[in-house]
């Protein structure tokens, strides 16, 4: 439903644009194509490896590392795991619906959902070329830690 | 503003050849997104031939496993295609008509507040990928937003997308998301505050040399 909206934005904005100015419209395509591309590479590789590790571990394997009596290690493990995993929301909501019905914790999947989304391992070489080692590796350790803060605070909360 | 066309830059037309000519230099050396263009396709695309090969080969050996990745391989390439597109376009034209003065009026150093929930609201507009993020966050810093609205931007896209909230509300409770949204807002700004002063100086030194910015502090 979203991507509809954003292809109508797109559209509208493209005829827009086209209309104002022919050249900077081509110009604003050639950077839509650059920025893709330059991207294009790790991303692929990315998926390939994402695709495997989702092969390797599925979610039976998870749903018995994040149960409920996990406890504090379950929490970390989850963590871990969110950090090095990269799937879109539409299938790491319903796997996380799924896992707290067979009976993993809040504080656990708390602190999947939030690692999985704010913390990137396999997106360190693209967010480098972005802000650079420091930043990207101190961005990635904060989000981490913060994850295990709303870990808790959510296990607290809604436990 | 033709200046801008001619050379289908996003740099602002103030700029010196030398500077030009520096910038190209940087992003060479460090491998950002113009000195990638340059390097042979093979170089590039080596990695992920290598890692397919490797895949194909694992696949032959175990074919359930192989199906499997595959499987999930192709779904998010298929994503990818299907959200991208509109992100991309919507990049360009940002980048094509948005100048450098708007953009640091509104998000950079000194912007305050309003800087900070821009930031927060055109991260959370998003829709796709975080990775797809990062050449928006390039974009911006290019032109003038401060690094920690842009961190802001980040965080937002990769937690506070709207429609996620709105898919998270449905399959994991109301209470579930709204907690986490609170946490988020707070939690966001946080981070890229902490990771701002924690780069201190040099580390923002470090980023403008990617960019070739005005000094950041």
């Amino acid at each position: 439903m979203f991507t509809y909206i954003l292809y109508a934005l797109a559209i509208i904005g493209l005829a827009i644009s086209f209309f104002k100015d022919r050249q900077k419209t081509k110009a604003a395509l050639m950077k839509a194509w650059r920025s893709f591309e330059s991207i294009l590479p790790q991303v692929l590789v990315i998926f390939l490896i994402i695709g495997f590790a989702i092969a390797i571990f599925p979610p039976e394997t998870i749903r018995k590392l994040l149960g409920a009596e996990s406890g504090v290690l379950g929490v970390i493990a989850a963590a871990l795991l969110g950090s090095v995993t990269l799937m879109p929301g539409f299938v790491a909501f319903p796997l996380a619906a799924a896992l707290l019905k067979s009976g993993a914790g809040y504080m656990q999947l708390a602190a999947f959902v939030s690692t999985l989304m704010m913390v990137g391992v396999v997106t360190i070489p693209i967010e480098r070329k972005t802000f650079g080692m420091r930043a990207t590796l101190t961005r990635n350790i904060a989000a981490f830690f913060y994850s295990l803060v709303v870990a808790v605070v959510m296990g607290v909360v809604l436990g | 503003m033709n200046e801008q066309v001619k050379d289908f830059s996003d740099k602002t037309a103030a700029k010196t050849p030398e500077q030009q000519a520096q910038q190209n230099n940087t992003a060479g050396k460090i491998g950002g997104q113009q000195g990638n263009q340059k390097k042979p396709f093979l170089k590039r695309y080596g990695a992920f031939f290598l890692l397919l090969a490797a895949g194909v080969v694992a696949g032959m050996v175990l074919p359930e496993l192989g199906k499997t990745a595959l499987d999930n391989t192709l779904g998010s390439f298929k994503e990818m295609l299907s959200v991208l597109p509109p992100i991309f376009i919507l990049l360009g034209l940002l980048d094509v008509w948005v100048d450098r003065a708007t953009m640091m009026k509104y998000t950079g150093k000194g912007s305050g507040f309003k800087g900070v929930l821009i930031a927060f609201l055109l991260g959370s507009a998003a829709a796709g990928p975080l990775y797809a993020a990062f050449p928006f966050a390039v974009v911006m810093l290019k032109k003038g937003s401060s690094l920690m609205n842009v961190l802001i931007f980040i965080g937002a896209w990769s937690t506070t997308k709207i429609p996620l909230l709105a898919f998270e509300a449905s399959s994991m409770g109301l209470k579930f998301t709204m907690v986490r949204l609170a946490l988020s807002i707070v939690g966001i700004p946080l981070i890229a505050f902490l990771t701002e002063k924690a780069l201190g100086q040099s580390g923002l030194e470090e980023i403008n040399t990617l960019y070739d910015a005005e000094p950041m502090k």
